[in-house]
């Protein structure tokens, strides 16, 4: 009998904890968007911010876009030339990128790259105190330290994702026309043909906006919420870069079907 | 670093964010291929429109003029009526130009294919195409094929008699 209570008591302790956090996380996001005015008159915080999580960023980014386009373009190739298609190279490279690759792997690699290093930062400034000293100078750790960074975050995903689907554009227009023998011209006229600005595009940029802001509030959280001690940032880190790419994950599912799923 | 230097590095960040997105909505995307919204409007009846969907392409000569912007039905001669829109650099158009529906490729969408007519007044805004043929339906073609084939099997047979 005991065992079954034990059981049902740790089970409800699960419960409670994952739906503070959950609270506790809630709290946090209103007051980093309550932070927003104080950082309209600050605007350098963000600026600082801007670098270390997109400009940082970038190179690893503009790679590895640039390769997925191109294993697009080859792996494409070879299918697309067993039905004779190899026209439609452009659109397939293209749609893939733009609808689900550029916005989902930006989102993963930002999550890797950036959100753990936010995760790491703000929890050591936590585990050393800073953040309470912050406090004790009557500077509100919030607005000063959280919100540029969840603000930085949000805003550079959608311009990285933009910078992974061109550049992988150009990375399967090298391998397909460049290397395979795609003609120049059937490659942009098709592509242009049927990629279309608002469901193609503009949906992309919606999908990273999305994980972009997800990612973010995750990792800040992740950070801010973590033990103070080099154990708990350990740990936070790790949670960090899982808990982003299962919620891109299954954000982008929940996206997709939204968005494309008529 | 210096400040100026990092606001220089998140400047052509963000220049090179901006410039992607403007590279996939003008190179990437259908907005190049043809000016939207500026253009007027014709109309054409068909019987069949097949598979033909909103914002398909009219072209003519292989060049496209305009997209398809709506599709409905007739409900008294129980026809299909297509609304096209034609962009406005196109305003020489004949007003017996013959309009059918094809088949981009064996796999490909339908688009509106428009023919030149030989008459001296043009198409206007409003105006109706009177010569269209329908799209062409595969179990119709098909059905037709077999009926061909049927026909000659049995003439055959008739002549040994």
């Amino acid at each position: 009998m005991s065992t079954v209570l034990d059981w049902l008591a740790a089970l409800g302790r699960a419960g409670l904890d994952a739906l503070a956090r959950l609270g506790r996380g809630h709290v946090l996001l209103l007051g980093m968007l309550a932070g927003l005015g104080p950082l309209a008159r600050r605007p350098r915080l963000l600026l600082v911010q801007l670098y270390s999580v997109g400009v940082l960023s970038m190179l690893i980014i503009a790679v590895s876009g640039i390769f997925v386009g191109m294993v697009l373009g080859l792996q494409g190739h070879y299918i697309l030339s067993r039905f004779g298609a190899e026209a439609t190279l452009g659109v397939m490279v293209a749609a893939s990128l733009v609808r689900e690759l550029g916005p989902v792997v930006t989102a993963l690699l930002f999550a890797g790259r950036a959100g753990s290093a936010l995760t790491a930062e703000i929890g050591l400034m936590k585990a050393t105190e800073q953040l309470s000293g912050l406090e004790m100078m009557a500077v509100n750790p919030v607005y000063r330290v959280l919100t540029p960074r969840f603000i930085a975050g949000f805003l550079s995903m959608p311009l990285l994702a933009a910078m992974f689907s061109a550049l992988g554009v150009y990375g399967g227009w090298f391998v397909g026309v460049g290397l395979l023998g795609v003609d120049d011209g059937t490659y942009w006229s098709q592509m242009q043909a049927k990629i279309d600005l608002e469901e193609d595009i503009y949906n992309g940029v919606i999908k990273s906006l999305v994980f972009g802001f997800v990612c973010s509030w995750i990792a800040i959280f992740q950070g801010y919420d973590c033990m103070p001690t080099s154990e708990g940032v350990s740990r936070a880190t790790t949670k960090t870069v899982v808990h982003s790419a299962l919620a891109v994950l299954g954000l982008d599912f929940v996206l997709t079907a939204l968005m494309f799923g008529n | 670093m210096s400040t100026r230097g990092m606001e220089i590095l998140v400047g052509a960040f963000m220049a090179a964010g901006f410039l992607a997105l403007f590279f996939l909505a003008m190179q990437v995307s259908n907005l190049g291929a043809v000016a939207v919204g500026d253009g007027y409007q014709i109309k054409a009846r068909f019987q069949n429109v097949g598979g033909l969907k909103v914002r398909a392409p009219v072209s003519m000569g292989g060049v496209p003029l305009g997209k398809v912007i709506g599709i409905h039905f007739d409900p008294q001669t129980f026809d299909a009526i297509v609304t096209m829109e034609i962009d406005r650099t196109f305003d020489k158009i004949p007003d017996d130009t013959y309009a059918k529906i094809y088949t981009a490729g064996l796999l490909g969408e339908q688009y509106v294919g428009l023919e030149p007519g030989g008459s001296d007044r043009n198409l206007e805004a409003g105006s109706e195409i009177r010569l269209t043929q329908s799209a062409l339906v595969l179990e119709e073609i098909v059905g037709q094929f077999l009926f061909s084939k049927a026909q000659e099997g049995s003439k055959p047979q008739e002549g040994t008699k």
